[in-house]
């Protein structure tokens, strides 16, 4: 344990100092990589540790970048305070859909189906309502400064997303040493199992789904302030559900790091085959790499690559335990 | 005043019945088996004492409470826990992991959970295993597993369905003494067994099941003579045949 952690300050460490040496473009590919790190960990939290499949995730993320900028626009107030009165507004929706869902006892495909089904109830609601930009979508007002949220550059941005990543880490590492964490992971193992050695599933169920969607919305603050332009289709459709939960898949679902591998790997990628291809008239392409990464990862990777690299690190890490 | 009382309890799944008008009393500290052709209801039976199912009409009382519509998990929390027949492990945990989750039903920290998850562990014989991934267990180990998780919650009434199913004769006895040690220590057991020489050396009373109705009751030595049983197991012409 000791030689992960000093690893990992390590890392911490070289990220931090990064920004010195690498361009602003870089830096702005950084700002991604650890959004959907941080996106993908917050969906981890319900899928890949309580179990119960959610395609539905960028209805959270939604709902907390609208929630945080028509605060800030229309009340003034900073997107610092209202970036948690959009996770408890996610929350709510978030424990409504668990609700009906877990009890009613929906599992495997058919809560699947009600996820999407409320991610496109929420993108066709907000694509209707004036009040959130209509079809036009939504502008936010540049006004750089530390209490909007706003700054010139990457480099506050990065700073607020590795804080984010490292957030998200210290949930999910309490979460695997607590009683809650434990409950999880056994529930999604086998959920009579865990009910009949005293697990309340449907409670632990319904702790998960209020976690994820609190921080997947958090997340939605953020990305309202860093593109300052919220439109459904470019934040509540299924392609973006589905884009939060590729790089857990393929990093390791249900582990801490996971979702950071995955982003490490899918959004580089991401980022220059769509620039390239886009230039050279192949937009879309990136969706197709995706998918044959997808294949690939499930292929040489079941479990995950995060599942890969502990196999291969097991004999060194036992060797320092000896020591 | 029993621990475990069922009274006229009901189960159908559409016409059949599953269970049907069954009774019968455990008192605290005693072993009761519960016997039956496949088919009989005795699984159905333990689905509706801890809570997995809910009967049609009757009552299950346990410890001078009514349990009737408590979840499995409240039901667990009373002390009443049971395995599966097809046993359920945590596959992707160790099994250490496994039974610090059952541990938690009392324990109040994760740390103590976990002390009575590897005294358990001892108990039931899978020290050397503790840190092993429960998907790599055998079969026999597996049932050991679910024991000891059950174990592990702290109950005061045990039901046990087929854990010696599968099992080499050799696991067989070493499960009719840890089972006998766990009586000793107090905990009551309730249990569904095909295996008749585990069923034999435990249990001093057996209920016998037939098509969902109790068709016999007592001292297993005078209830494999029984008629009933006899016709309920091996056919009509054979009881002829020995009467």
């Amino acid at each position: 344990m000791k030689i992960i952690y000093s690893f990992l300050s390590i890392l911490l460490l070289i990220l931090l100092l990064l920004p010195n040496f690498v361009s602003d473009y870089i830096l702005g590919i950084f700002v991604l990589i650890f959004f959907y790190a941080y996106m993908g960990q917050s969906w981890n939290v319900l899928t890949g540790y309580a179990g119960p499949i959610s395609l539905g995730h960028s209805l959270y993320l939604g709902i907390g970048a609208y929630i945080s900028t028509k605060l800030a626009m229309d009340l003034g107030l900073t997107p610092w305070i209202g970036m948690w009165i959009g996770g408890l507004g996610a929350a709510l929706v978030g424990l409504a859909i668990g609700f009906l869902g877990f009890r009613f006892g929906l599992k495997g495909v058919y809560f699947v189906l009600l996820t999407i089904a409320f991610g496109e109830i929420g993108r066709l609601t907000v694509l209707h309502l004036k009040p959130l930009g209509h079809m036009m979508g939504l502008f936010v007002d540049f006004k750089p400064g530390l209490a909007n949220f706003h700054f010139r550059g990457n480099l506050p941005y990065y700073y607020i997303a590795l804080g984010f990543v490292v957030f998200s880490l210290i949930v999910v590492r309490a979460l695997e040493v607590s009683k809650w964490g434990r409950y999880f992971v056994a529930l999604r193992e086998d959920e009579d199992a865990a009910e009949s050695l005293g697990v309340n599933v449907f409670k632990y169920k319904m702790i998960a789904i209020g976690i994820s969607s609190f921080m997947t919305a958090l997340g939605g603050t953020f990305y309202a302030n860093y593109i300052f332009y919220l439109h459904p289709t470019s934040v509540m459709s299924m392609w973006v559900s589905i884009e939060i939960i590729m790089r857990p898949i393929i990093g390791g679902l249900g582990t801490p790091f996971g979702p950071l591998i995955g982003s490490l790997l899918l959004t580089p990628l991401s980022e220059i085959a769509r620039s390239y291809f886009t230039k050279a008239g192949l937009e879309g392409i990136h969706i197709v790499i995706y998918g044959l990464l997808l294949i690939a990862a499930v292929l040489f990777f079941p479990g995950g690559i995060f599942a890969f690299i502990k196999k291969i690190l097991k004999p060194i890490l036992r060797e320092s335990k000896q020591m | 005043m029993p621990l475990l009382e069922l009274k006229e309890v009901n189960k159908n799944f559409g016409g059949l019945k599953a269970v049907s008008q069954v009774s019968f009393e455990l008192n605290g500290g005693e072993i009761l088996g519960i016997i039956g052709p496949n088919g009989a209801g005795k699984t159905t039976l333990f689905n509706v004492i801890t809570g997995f199912l809910k009967p049609d009409s009757g009552e299950v009382w346990f410890n001078g409470e009514k349990t009737v519509g408590l979840k499995p998990h409240q039901v667990c929390k009373k002390g009443m826990v049971r395995t599966f027949q097809l046993v359920k492990p945590f596959i992707e945990l160790t099994v250490l992991e496994n039974v610090v989750v059952a541990a938690l039903n009392r324990a109040k920290t994760i740390k103590e959970a976990r002390e009575k998850a590897l005294r358990t562990i001892e108990l039931v014989g899978l020290k050397e295993k503790t840190n092993t991934l429960s998907s790599g267990l055998t079969l026999g180990h597996r049932k050991r597993l679910e024991l000891a998780r059950t174990l592990a919650t702290e109950p005061k009434l045990l039901l046990l369905d087929e854990v010696m199913a599968g099992l080499t004769p050799t696991e067989v006895d070493e499960l009719i003494r840890l089972l006998k040690e766990v009586n000793h220590r107090g905990v009551t057991i309730l249990l569904i067994e095909h295996v008749m020489r585990g069923l034999m050396a435990l249990s001093r009373r057996v209920v016998v099941l037939n098509y969902g109705q109790k068709i016999a009751e007592g001292v297993p030595g005078e209830v494999v003579k029984n008629r009933q049983v006899i016709e309920a197991y091996l056919g009509e012409e054979f009881a002829g045949a020995q009467g």
